[in-house]
């Protein structure tokens, strides 16, 4: 895992990087799921809250939504995952990134598990 | 749920890094290596499933054949001595109580019906029992096992005394594998080539053809596979699965099952309500739909046309052989006789559908 991450309980990254914040799928989430299939990306310029759903994403047998890690506006977009949505599979730390928040409050960052908390949470019991 | 059930092969998947749910009262595998590459496995070669959980009910007696065909809605009698038939059987308002296997045995016709159906079958076919016939629910009993793929046979034939090419498609043999006294059966739910084995043991017998099998068919790319590959493989195919595309308020003539409906075989139960449905026509009936994109209809969503909601999924999925969703659903016949568009709604979104004829995977080797 890359030491520079937070993540959520909900089980998303969040990468401060060059004033944006990059957000995707923790390995343990992309294990869990099985083969992804589909990922709903939100459009250039939406906002979001911290804890707002922003997209779905879709294995063969399950649907989940993804939630803002943090407060902010979507700035990018990884549209590779429309062709190949099988990169969060693959590489869920770098290419299959998800979106680029331009962050409203860079503090929110320091409400988050680092991600040696994360590591003890999903060994502690996360949820299925 | 009551206490989950295991197979006799569980410590086999738990061994081999199967990741284990509860389905229907049973801790089953949903997936070894991923759903996708063990659904292109069975596509491409061959694949082993773990079936153990699907109950067997036999019915002997001098009047088991009279019997027997008074339950389900195909026609036993035409069977041969070597052959297994599709059916369903019925509640009398002609809802469906299982989809089934029947097989004429030399002691009887086993049914082999849905896991987490089988007491609900059992319980059903005790209080219907008539004539001098007894029922035995063997459903702890057995083994099952089911090899599919285009190279099932050559994977089975050197575990085996039998010719496998004796065996035609649904008929069956009584042999061995692995020395093992078997029923070696060329049926399945893939859509493939392949055989489904039952033998009576527990984990030892279990234990041992499983390994016999997935070791002789290493070169031909055999694994394991778990229920969600089970699923999409099943689906691909436009088969049944009873909870979902069939149900007590669902009847086989709007599930598209009147090929296995014998209305003219004489009295059987459901026949009455049946024949009252075929004269008055239905009013909903699966159809079969492909999605435009990749994310994918899934059960209970709203089937719409034009924007309007006139059925809801069943059953759908991302198709791995076509890489996009597909489905089934009841439409309502009235919808189904009008132009319009057909889309499903997915997740509040109004994603355009086409209807498509079964299966949806037309490359099966055993077709």
């Amino acid at each position: 895992m890359d030491e520079a991450i937070r993540c959520t309980s909900e089980h998303e990254w969040v990468r401060a990087e060059e004033g944006f914040a990059v957000v995707g799928l923790t390995d343990y989430a992309q294990g869990e799921l099985g083969d992804i299939v589909y990922v709903e990306l939100p459009e250039i310029g939406a906002r979001f809250e911290k804890g707002e759903v922003f997209g779905t994403i879709e294995s063969v047998k399950s649907v989940s939504d993804i939630y803002s890690p943090i407060s902010g506006e979507v700035h990018a977009v990884n549209h590779e995952l429309e062709a190949h949505p099988e990169l969060v599979n693959q590489d869920c730390y770098h290419a299959g990134w998800i979106v680029k928040l331009d962050m409203s409050d860079p503090s929110e960052l320091d409400d988050l598990m680092t991600d040696a908390e994360y590591e003890e949470f999903i060994s502690g019991g996360a949820e299925e | 749920m009551s206490q989950i059930k295991k197979t006799q092969l569980t410590s086999e998947h738990e061994r081999l890094g199967g990741k284990m749910v509860e389905f229907g009262g049973w801790w089953m595998p949903v997936r070894f290596r991923g759903i996708v590459e063990e659904h292109q496995a069975v596509r491409s070669g061959a694949g082993l499933f773990d079936v153990s959980h699907m109950g067997e009910i036999l019915i002997t007696g001098p009047d088991a054949l009279r019997f027997t065909n008074t339950i389900v809605t195909n026609n036993v009698e035409k069977l041969e001595p070597d052959q297994a038939l599709y059916t369903c059987m019925c509640y009398q308002s002609g809802g469906i109580v299982d989809d089934l296997l029947v097989y004429r045995l030399p002691e009887g016709y086993l049914l082999v019906v849905n896991a987490a159906n089988t007491e609900k079958d059992y319980g059903w076919i005790v209080e219907h029992a008539e004539g001098d016939i007894q029922i035995a629910n063997e459903s702890d009993d057995y083994i099952q096992i089911a090899l599919q793929g285009p190279r099932a046979a050559e994977i089975l034939a050197p575990l085996t005394d039998e010719n496998l090419d004796a065996i035609r498609f649904y008929h069956y043999a009584k042999g061995d594998v692995t020395g093992l006294p078997a029923i070696i059966s060329r049926t399945g739910y893939t859509g493939e080539d392949g055989f489904e084995v039952y033998l009576k043991g527990g984990e030892a017998e279990a234990a041992r053809v499983w390994r016999a099998l997935l070791e002789q068919g290493k070169p031909f790319g055999l694994v394991p596979i778990g229920l969600g590959a089970r699923d999409t493989l099943r689906l691909e195919m436009g088969y049944m699965l009873y909870g979902n595309d069939i149900t007590q308020d669902t009847t086989p003539l709007e599930a598209g099952l009147g090929w296995v409906t014998k209305l003219k075989k004489g009295p059987f139960i459901g026949r009455d309500a049946l024949l009252r449905q075929k004269e008055q026509g239905l009013r909903k009936s699966l159809i079969a739909f492909t999605v435009e994109g990749r994310s994918a209809p899934r059960h209970g969503y709203p089937l719409l046309l034009d924007g309007e909601t006139h059925g809801e999924v069943t059953s759908g999925t991302f198709s791995p052989s076509l890489e996009r969703g597909i489905g089934l659903g009841y439409l309502s016949t009235e919808a189904q006789a009008r132009e319009g568009i057909l889309a499903v709604n997915i997740r509040g979104k109004s994603v355009p559908a086409s209807r498509v004829s079964l299966p949806f995977y037309k490359q099966g080797s055993h077709l």
